[in-house]
């Protein structure tokens, strides 16, 4: 429990070239990138602070800020674009009473946004943690947030 | 556990093998999971096909297969059942036990389950009849139906790694490369240059050490075609890649896939394992004494981590940030070694190149553009999905024949292909074929596959300033160019969406643009003007009636709209009321109008959306 991080570069190597998938690692143990653990991280493997952080900067996939127990992604790809998926961001904005980018003060949803998911056919498509829902419009989107 | 494969009979006899099983004349049920299948609940429907078989004690009867992406997303979840070659759509959960009852234990047709055409409602039994899938050539995805992508057997009972086998026992790298020069495969990433050209020249680059790299970071929004691929058939990409690494003299790959393909990425990551378990991957593959690893990379989400200097800089452990080219990658590349890097579909094509020599691949599609191009079939068409296609073929045809026309009746407007490089095409291009050159000659370009039709309900301003909204956020920011001309564009749009927009400002856009084109350091800058430009070229009076009469003609910039109720037409019903999220809307009784508080509208659309009179206006 205590030490993920070692377990986790341990699985790597040490490689220099995986920081990226090692830092995706951290966040999916821990649903952001806390500072601590980026310091050991700098230690373990002899890398500068710096080159962390630029990459945890860099990547839109990374946060530093704790998210909430659900991750919403609204895809505003543009084959969602051209079917409204702006009025369904708004809609979430809305009802969960964040704007994107924020997290619930329960901390129960954080809201973000994704460029494509990769199934544009059935847009607009909104991703809770796994689960995908396709063709939504504003009034399915309080019955999906009820479910969690 | 499987032991390796140590020869070229060995495969062989394994595939004789796997062949056989696939005529046993079993009823074959194969469902789609593919990521666009599972919002609409394919999971669900797979997994009580499994417990209904297994409760009617059919596991010798049926080989039951759940597979990559069928194509036809619009219809999901689908499944196909042979003999018959039977199209099902829009299954749910409790069709399951009629469909094992009626169409594997009777043989019967399920009605109720078919495709129904648009304009007869006649109903369409067998899939290659339908016209989705009959007016494509499907020589990449076709097999997508006959394959478990966690399954290698399946993949190598289609014939797969056989083009490896020949590849690595009976051709030279030199005249590997020469059958991928012969074919004039272009590579599918967007820009179209030459594969074998490309291999070529990394093959004589001076260095012991070189790499190749398959690009699957499908960052255009929109474009999901090596999501498909990937997820469906991932080791058709990897015998591909083997083969290139071959020809080329690396040893060492790398796959480098978008974080946000997690299916993807699992069905790639068991494909590795699967062919290194197999002896077609790692070391003295199929005892031919070659030996070749790969590793897989997930992106983090920046879109220009798609341009290959970019991705090669995030490979190292970097920043992505792009580089100049003076240099080509096929020189210097990866730690700067030669690298070869070419995309998922690229790498797709080869074992199909190998199998059936050049000239079978030259005939497809048109002179110069020869093979198939994958297209994401999106937006306000009626038949939306992956789609195969002849190089060559026309607009129309993809949007029309295949696509089926606008969805609602509704009139087309544009088709956007390219993703944020690429622009916008009008109606009267639409018989233009489609290939490198000519998208390229229309302003447009071929991208990676992305084809976003739009209808008259869609604000092509909006879209530009869309495109360069995302473009904003996804510069790298190392080059001035790109970082401040792109946002200086985005304000002028903004400016014309919002009712703000002078006179000047077409003119501006361009100015800007011809900055950007001439001095961007990547494609991400020099060609982000795209959109912008195609837009005013094809759809000029859009950007005046916004600049000059402060209208949005497709109703769509909120700043320029108002939603008003249309009193002959309103019924009274309520149901807008209902779901009006500022209270906006007043009930008035039964059968009365209901009355629309402007100060309190927030232009949502969702009355618009719900009422089912067409009483809601936008004007």
């Amino acid at each position: 429990m205590k030490d993920r991080v070692s377990a986790i570069i341990k699985k790597y190597g040490k490689d220099e070239s995986q920081l990226v998938s090692i830092l995706q690692d951290i966040q999916a143990e821990y649903n952001f990138l806390p500072r601590v653990e980026l310091d050991k991280l700098s230690k373990r493997m002899d890398i500068p602070q710096s080159q962390i952080y630029s990459l945890a900067t860099f990547f839109k996939a990374f946060s530093l800020k704790p998210r909430g127990k659900h991750i919403i992604n609204v895809c505003l790809g543009t084959a969602c674009h051209v079917r409204g998926t702006e009025l369904i961001l708004e809609s979430l904005e809305r009802q969960l009473k964040i704007n994107r980018g924020e997290t619930t003060e329960d901390r129960n949803f954080t809201l973000e946004t994704v460029n494509c998911m990769g199934c544009c056919a059935t847009g607009p498509v909104v991703k809770i943690d796994d689960e995908y829902y396709g063709q939504m419009s504003n009034d399915k989107v309080e019955p999906m947030l009820k479910k969690y | 556990m499987r032991t390796k494969l140590k020869s070229r009979k060995e495969l062989e006899e394994l595939q004789k093998k796997l062949h056989r099983k696939l005529d046993t004349g079993k009823t074959r049920i194969s469902i789609c999971n593919g990521t666009a299948c599972r919002p609409y609940g394919s999971n669900p429907v797979a997994e009580s096909f499994k417990s209904e078989i297994a409760k009617q004690g059919l596991e010798d009867k049926v080989d039951f297969k759940v597979t990559g992406c069928h194509g036809f997303c619009e219809k999901g979840p689908i499944a196909i059942i042979e003999p018959g070659n039977i199209f099902y759509q829009k299954i749910k959960v409790d069709d399951v036990p009629e469909i094992i009852q009626k169409s594997v234990l009777n043989k019967e047709v399920i009605s109720k389950l078919l495709f129904k055409e648009q304009s007869t409602g006649k109903e369409i039994t067998a899939q290659n009849e339908l016209p989705f899938y009959k007016n494509q050539t499907r020589i990449i995805l076709g097999n997508n139906l006959l394959i478990d992508p966690t399954e290698i057997e399946d993949y190598i009972a289609t014939g797969g790694y056989a083009a490896l086998a020949k590849a690595l026992f009976e051709l030279q790298p030199d005249k590997l490369i020469g059958i991928v020069k012969q074919s004039g495969l272009r590579g599918r990433g967007g820009a179209g240059f030459s594969t074998g050209t490309k291999w070529e020249s990394c093959r004589k680059a001076h260095g012991d050490i070189k790499y190749v790299i398959v690009n699957a970071d499908e960052g255009d929004p929109g474009a999901y075609a090596n999501e498909g691929l990937l997820t469906g058939n991932p080791h058709s990409v990897l015998e591909g890649l083997i083969i290139g690494a071959y020809a080329i003299g690396a040893h060492q790959g790398f796959i480098y896939v978008r974080n946000e393909y997690p299916l993807a990425l699992k069905n790639m990551t068991i494909a590795m394992e699967q062919a290194e378990k197999h002896g077609l991957l790692g070391d003295n593959i199929l005892g031919s004494g070659f030996d070749f690893h790969v590793r897989i990379n997930r992106g983090g989400g920046a879109f220009v981590c798609g341009e290959s200097t970019a991705l090669m800089a995030s490979l190292e452990g970097k920043v992505g940030e792009p580089r100049a080219k003076y240099i080509h990658t096929v020189e210097r590349g990866l730690w700067d070694r030669p690298s070869n890097l070419n995309n998922v579909e690229t790498w797709a094509n080869i074992p199909l190149i190998v199998n059936n020599g050049p000239e079978w691949f030259s005939k497809i599609g048109s002179p110069g553009n020869s093979g198939t191009k994958i297209f994401s079939l999106t937006g306000k068409v009626n038949n939306t999905g992956l789609v195969e296609v002849p190089m060559g073929i026309k607009l129309r045809d993809i949007i029309f024949s295949i696509g089926g026309g606008i969805r609602g009746n509704k009139k087309f407007k544009a088709v956007q292909t390219g993703g944020p490089s690429g622009g916008c095409l009008p109606e009267k291009l639409l018989d233009s074929p489609v290939d490198f050159d000519e998208l390229t000659k229309a302003g447009s370009m071929m991208g990676s596959g992305g084809m976003i039709v739009m209808d008259e309900d869609n604000c092509m301003v909006d879209i530009a300033r869309y495109f360069l909204t995302f473009l904003e956020e996804e510069s790298c920011g190392k080059c001035v160019p790109c970082r401040e001309g792109i946002k200086r564009m985005r304000q002028v749009l903004n400016d014309i969406t919002e009712g703000k927009g002078r006179e000047s400002d077409i003119e501006l856009l361009g100015e800007i643009s011809v900055h950007l084109k001439e001095s961007s350091l990547c494609q991400l800058g020099s060609s982000a003007p795209n959109p912008v430009l195609t837009t005013i070229q094809y759809f000029r009076s859009e950007y005046e009636s916004h600049i000059k009469n402060k209208k949005c003609p497709a109703g769509v910039c909120k700043a320029l709209i108002q939603f008003s109720i249309i009193d002959e037409k309103c019924p009274g019903c309520g149901m807008c009321v209902k779901t009006c999220p500022s209270n906006a809307i007043t009930f008035m009784g039964k059968k009365k109008p209901v009355i629309l508080d402007q100060s309190k509208c927030i232009k949502c659309r969702t009355c618009y959306d719900i009422c089912r009179m067409g009483a809601v206006s936008i004007e």
